[in-house]
């Protein structure tokens, strides 16, 4: 029904040259004998939140430096609104980043920090100073400009790094791990506030995430990096609901794969396919009961084999008898724990729409 | 970790023992530089203020005083420059034989001032013909003076990290103007430290001065090593020796203080 679609497919080709904030064409990276990324071709349109996202290790960071000047590539080329800037120095390119440890200088106040850059461009100082504290007062830290960065918590400190690179109006904002020294709840306070400086400034964000929540929740589009090549670019639906690959099922959300004996008795195809634990519904398998399964569903049996009851949902790990264990996720609408941990080592019908369950290649 | 009463009481006394053998001797100098005694009788009959009025108006202490701070400050010149070089080189570039020339440079801190100071002395008298004298003198110090400023920049630079200077470049900062903005400012507390190490180690150095030292130059430790046994001198001998202890206790002191302190809070 969805045969594998190649990773260009999902990528929009529409968008004209001069609009695309990065290009990367062939990117490669070894260090040594060791190949960090291995051929990335990416186009991130202006104005967009993109995330590039992977496990550690997979490359990503990699062209993040690449892009930012801080590793120059073993192959290929990085383009940056239409200019070819992959022999260029970080110093005479139009993107600033925001560290992962935030990189501020310790020697400096909050102003003299985010002054840096119109400093260093020699903006006149009255200039300078208005536009640095403009750029504060953005990320609420009106009132901070004469501290250390030493004297600011994690939090501040990271909003700092944020006003630091904002103020020079960059073409392109680079995060690398923006959010990943910050304890969760911060992190999800500073989401929705990038989010919202983001679509204020209408700078491209380009930001480098190993969560994979974080990218869904905050990017237009996002890129699956594995082993230094992307799997998959879509839109978070595109990426979550119809992962390209069996990595990005499994690193997006939980893979819950149909394949084999399994996928030929199911669904009377072969092949390996894919349905998210949300789209399941699980009933009880009881022979007297009237069929509850439509003609545009799919169906398979199975025993509970555990039960997770986590507040607003359960979670059901069932063993089909044809092989294999899928994953069903379950709003407690009406049940309490009571109800839902009965249910260990019952037999269950698994119905979930057909429309939901997707061919992936394998990768 | 709880200590028993008895094993408390040995370590104290052996902490006051061994710090004792070190500075009661000194306290001994310090005190004998106003014994009232031209022949040091213990316990002192008096003290006078005489022997620092007689060493003050020396020539002979004024002009090695004068040489000693002349050798100390070229060396620490000399020390900061390929020091710091010698750093950069060695924590921020992969090259062959790194491990090796970070050897070198340390060596000469342990090799014994005897052995430094016959090889210099030969090489610039029959090797270069180069004249003894006060630049031989510098020449010498600085073999062991770079060490101190070496350490102290590798320190800081292997704490500091490229981060710092990525950032500052990424804002559109060149490489000239990072290091003048960034990477100076970051490096001065731990320069600032090695140089006063540098000038205390060069200020009391007497071994390689000796051999590297022509007939006319003379620093203040070979001065008072000369005038030790004329008896008629020793009283200002005490008073140079005290004014010394002095001199190398601020510089290091400082040094310390600096070198342990933490660029982020200051």
């Amino acid at each position: 029904m969805f045969p594998f679609m190649p990773q260009q497919a999902v990528t929009p080709v529409t968008i004209p040259a001069s609009e695309h904030a990065v290009r990367l064409r062939g990117l490669r990276k070894s260090f040594g004998s060791v190949v960090a990324v291995a051929g990335v071709d990416l186009d991130v349109a202006d104005g967009e939140f993109f995330a590039m996202l992977g496990p550690s290790g997979s490359g990503k960071t990699t062209v993040l430096r690449m892009i930012a000047g801080f590793e120059s590539p073993t192959g290929g080329t990085v383009e940056l609104g239409g200019r070819d800037v992959t022999r260029l120095a970080p110093f005479e390119r139009d993107v600033n980043t925001v560290f992962q440890d935030y990189a501020l200088f310790p020697h400096m106040s909050v102003l003299e920090n985010v002054e840096y850059g119109l400093r260093v461009k020699r903006v006149p100082k009255t200039e300078r100073r208005t536009r640095a504290l403009e750029a504060l007062k953005s990320v609420r830290l009106d009132g901070f400009e004469k501290r250390r960065p030493a004297q600011l918590s994690g939090g501040q400190r990271q909003r700092v790094a944020l006003a630091r690179a904002l103020v020079n109006r960059p073409r392109v904002l680079l995060l690398d791990e923006p959010l990943g020294a910050l304890d969760l709840k911060l992190r999800e306070e500073m989401q929705v506030e990038l989010k919202a400086i983001q679509r204020e400034v209408g700078i491209t964000f380009l930001f480098v995430t190993h969560d994979q929540e974080e990218a869904l929740t905050m990017s237009d589009r996002v890129a699956v990096f594995n082993e230094g090549g992307i799997e998959q670019v879509g839109t978070p639906a595109e990426i979550y609901e119809r992962p390209a690959t069996a990595f990005v099922a499994g690193f997006v959300g939980t893979s819950n794969l149909i394949t084999g004996a399994a996928a030929r008795s199911v669904l009377g195809r072969d092949g390996t396919f894919s349905v998210r634990p949300e789209k399941l519904r699980v009933v009880p398998a009881d022979p007297g009961a009237p069929d509850p399964v439509s003609s545009d569903e799919h169906s398979a049996e199975g025993t509970v084999s555990e039960v997770v009851y986590a507040g607003p949902a359960t979670r059901f790990v069932v063993d089909l008898d044809v092989g294999g264990r899928l994953i069903a996720l379950q709003q407690n609408l009406e049940v309490s724990s009571m109800d839902v941990m009965g249910l260990r080592g019952r037999r269950v019908r698994l119905v979930w729409q057909r429309r939901h369950e997707f061919a992936i290649g394998s990768s | 970790m709880n200590l028993s009463r008895t094993a408390r009481a040995s370590l104290w006394t052996a902490l006051v023992l061994g710090l004792g053998v070190i500075y009661v001797p000194l306290g001994v100098v310090v005190l004998n530089s106003f014994n009232s005694d031209r022949t040091f009788g213990w316990p002192p009959p008096g003290f006078t203020l005489q022997w620092w009025g007689a060493a003050w108006r020396s020539t002979g202490v004024r002009d090695a005083l004068w040489t000693s701070v002349q050798a100390g400050l070229g060396a620490t010149v000399i020390a900061l420059l390929l020091g710091t070089m010698a750093a950069f080189a060695v924590q921020r570039y992969r090259f062959f034989g790194r491990d090796t020339v970070s050897l070198l440079i340390v060596l000469p801190i342990a090799l014994p001032g005897i052995v430094t100071g016959i090889a210099l002395s030969n090489t610039f008298h029959s090797v270069l013909g180069v004249p003894l004298g006060l630049f031989t003198v510098i020449v010498g110090h600085a073999t062991f003076c770079v060490v101190t400023v070496y350490n102290n920049v590798l320190a800081r630079l292997r704490r500091m990290g490229l981060n710092l200077e990525e950032a500052s470049a990424d804002l559109g900062a060149d490489t000239f103007t990072t290091f003048r903005l960034v990477t100076f400012p970051m490096m001065r507390s731990a320069l600032l430290a090695g140089g006063l190490l540098a000038f205390a180690l060069s200020f009391d150095e007497i071994i390689v001065t000796t051999f590297t030292a022509g007939a006319g130059v003379r620093t203040l430790p070979i001065w008072i090593f000369e005038n030790l046994f004329r008896p008629n001198q020793a009283p200002v001998v005490n008073v140079v020796a005290a004014a010394l202890i002095v001199v190398s206790v601020v510089p290091i002191y400082l040094a310390q203080r600096l070198s342990g302190g933490d660029p982020q809070t200051r």
